[in-house]
């Protein structure tokens, strides 16, 4: 399989995420597409680490995960503090930061 | 074989990621994400990173997943997020910026003139990906990236705790703060709603 097939499949799947922030107002879906998004970016940076024959992309993309797993544990955070607050969970309903 | 099994995964992967944007429920979102990580995982092995795939099963649609899903059975009760359609012109416009994105991603990548794109790559060597290797450059060549993650995670936890936290919470005068008393919230919490919290936060402290 040539390399570029993996590309494809990535840019594909970075084009549903970033649709998908734009069209789902619940923010743990949007969450949700930010984390297929860095999937994608994943998947190419592997893929180039394999055209390329060095590792250091496989490091990245771990590198890109533990990032990933931080901003998912903040933006739950988030959420649940929104829920405790009894605000509504809709990204267009939140316009203020002030709490 | 590996044509097979990359369609397969492809495949896979991309309905999983449809079905995450489309479907309504949330629930259901997360676990479409689980198969298009399952998928990933299978495209990884393919590209010769063992390890890379190891840790998404294991930390992606083990650990992280586990935690959507409590997030989501946590405030799932909501409705009105489900229920409230978004507008026709919004969707099409995002599916419009989503197809330019997509058009311009493929010219800059593909288009670009790398050579090695169209073979199965080059430099291949046995011990490629494997978890050995992995390790060894974290801790030789990666060593401060490695040490940041690993600070980076710390933080992260501490700051979810801090902000998932119990804000002003039982009608206990010693858990009550000047500043909730200035915003006079603690006098309007129904019965239902302490009840909620209190079995949030566990059993009363003694």
């Amino acid at each position: 399989m040539s390399i570029t097939w993996y590309l494809v499949v990535s840019t594909i799947v970075f084009a549903i995420g970033a649709g998908g922030v734009l069209v789902r107002r619940n923010p743990l879906v949007i969450l949700l597409c930010i984390e297929l998004m860095l999937n994608a970016a994943n998947l190419s940076l592997v893929a180039f680490a394999r055209a390329h024959g060095n590792q250091d992309g496989q490091i990245f993309a771990l590198i890109v995960m533990v990032v990933a797993a931080c901003e998912v544990a903040v933006g739950l955070g988030l959420i649940v503090a929104l829920f405790r607050q009894r605000l509504p969970i809709d990204v267009d309903e939140l316009r203020e930061l002030q709490g | 074989m590996a044509e097979v099994i990359f369609f397969i995964a492809a495949i896979v992967v991309i309905a999983g990621a449809v079905g995450t944007v489309s479907l309504r429920n949330p629930f259901y979102s997360v676990l479409a994400l689980v198969c298009h990580l399952l998928g990933l995982a299978a495209l990884f092995l393919l590209l010769r990173a063992e390890f890379i795939a190891a840790a998404q099963v294991v930390v992606y649609a083990g650990a992280v997943m586990v935690l959507y899903m409590f997030v989501v059975a946590y405030v799932g009760g909501d409705r009105r997020a489900l229920a409230a359609p978004v507008s026709g012109r919004l969707k099409a416009l995002s599916a419009l910026f989503a197809g330019a994105l997509f058009v311009e991603l493929c010219i800059a990548m593909i288009g670009s003139t790398v050579g090695v794109l169209d073979s199965e790559g080059t430099g291949f060597f046995r011990a490629f990906g494997t978890p050995q290797e992995i390790g060894r450059l974290l801790l030789t060549d990666f060593l401060l990236a490695f040490e940041l993650a690993s600070i980076l995670l710390l933080i992260a936890a501490v700051g979810a705790v801090v902000l998932a936290r119990r804000r002003s919470g039982t009608e206990m005068a010693g858990d009550l703060s000047v500043a909730d008393v200035l915003r006079g919230t603690h006098g309007t919490r129904t019965p239902a709603e302490l009840e909620t919290q209190a079995e949030a936060a566990g059993p009363a402290r003694r």
